[in-house]
């Protein structure tokens, strides 16, 4: 279970991305997380509230879109993600292949932010 | 209220630990150290095949050093050092996989000269999950897995196997008395991760050692070996 270790390093990453661009309040975090990531999703998302708190993150949205691997096959010259990742075969040939072109992503893609100043008395 | 904006980041979350491991591999490739980080399952024999690997090394005039990666105890170490080559203990204090600030804050304090190293093993943590997503710098992951844990334990845990460079089937001594299905095993390698190299051994019995120690002798003289990094 490193997810929390995951989570730490993407509130950190976002956190300064925010405070560089002067935000003051981030209501979303937008992440891709592919299937060869090594990440469980829902460990993430636990995790991210801990992380969050008492950051500039607290009570954000963590939005996570699901990568599949998309594997190259030299047969057929086509690029197509796979159902599963305990077989990585092309879906139109049947012939293996290693060449990963999509799926070890684990980016942060963007923040939704509100640029409302807090309002002073 | 002003509607959100976006906000454009694009970067990676372990962007951070990917840099020092770039940054780290390029110092090993620099020195001229071969780099492997073995991974497994906890008691797949890594250190049992560490400690073989270390004795030949050694006996072969090739200067090898580990470091080893534990939850908890120093033990490993203190088995491996045993082989006569400097070997130092990362106790993780519970952190289930090694990251790359750690190899480089160990390396600081060790005060190990690369330059008169011909290999350097880092014994991951025993962990088939975790260590699969923190590059550390190696030029070579080495996932091994033991005849006594099931044949079809790389479809459980594709993704340590579609990462690894080569796989070693370890324990192969004990292999007729748990009934090993050979074919079934390379088959589920070879289903999570086409065409990747797999090595048999017994470190107990030294069958298969040497054509591992081939296999290391032929990565060591090709430095071509740049992994790609998630």
């Amino acid at each position: 279970m490193h997810e929390l270790s995951i989570a730490h390093s993407l509130v950190e990453t976002a956190s300064r991305a925010a405070q560089d661009a002067g935000v003051q309040q981030v209501q979303a975090v937008h992440l891709r997380l592919g299937a060869l990531a090594g990440v469980v999703k829902e460990a993430l998302l636990f995790s991210y509230d801990i992380a969050a708190e008492g950051t500039v993150l607290a009570g954000s949205r963590l939005e996570i879109e699901d990568i599949p691997v998309a594997i190259h096959c030299p047969n057929c010259a086509v690029t197509s993600t796979l159902a599963s990742i305990q077989s990585f075969c092309c879906p139109l040939c049947g012939q293996p292949s290693a060449d990963i072109r999509q799926g070890r992503e684990l980016e942060l893609v963007s923040l939704e932010v509100s640029d409302e100043q807090p309002t002073y008395p | 209220m002003n509607s959100p904006r976006i906000l454009e980041i694009r970067r990676s979350v372990l962007e951070k630990n990917d840099v020092l491991a770039q940054n780290l591999r390029a110092r090993f490739t620099a020195a001229g150290v071969l780099v492997i980080n073995l991974v497994s399952s906890p008691g797949a024999g890594k250190t049992a095949l560490l400690e073989a690997t270390l004795r030949h090394l050694r006996e072969n005039g090739i200067g090898a050093a580990a470091l080893v990666g534990d939850l908890a105890t120093d033990n490993d170490a203190q088995r491996l050092a045993r082989s006569g080559a400097p070997v130092r203990q990362i106790v993780t204090g519970g952190n289930c996989h090694l990251e790359a600030d750690m190899i480089e804050t160990h390396l600081a304090d060790w005060g190990l000269a690369l330059d008169s190293l011909d290999c350097l093993f880092i014994e991951n943590v025993g962990n088939l999950v975790c260590p699969a997503s923190y590059d550390l710098g190696e030029h070579l992951r080495v996932v091994l897995f033991s005849v006594t844990e099931g044949e079809d334990k790389p479809l459980k845990y594709p993704i340590i196997f579609n990462t690894a460079d080569v796989a070693i089937i370890t324990k192969i001594d004990l292999a007729a008395a748990v009934e090993f299905d050979r074919d079934a095993a390379t088959a589920a390698i070879h289903a999570v991760h086409p065409g990747i190299s797999i090595l048999e051994t017994s470190a107990k019995t030294g069958k298969g050692m040497s054509n591992w120690l081939d296999y290391l002798n032929t990565c060591r003289n090709s430095f071509a070996l740049h992994r790609i990094t998630p």
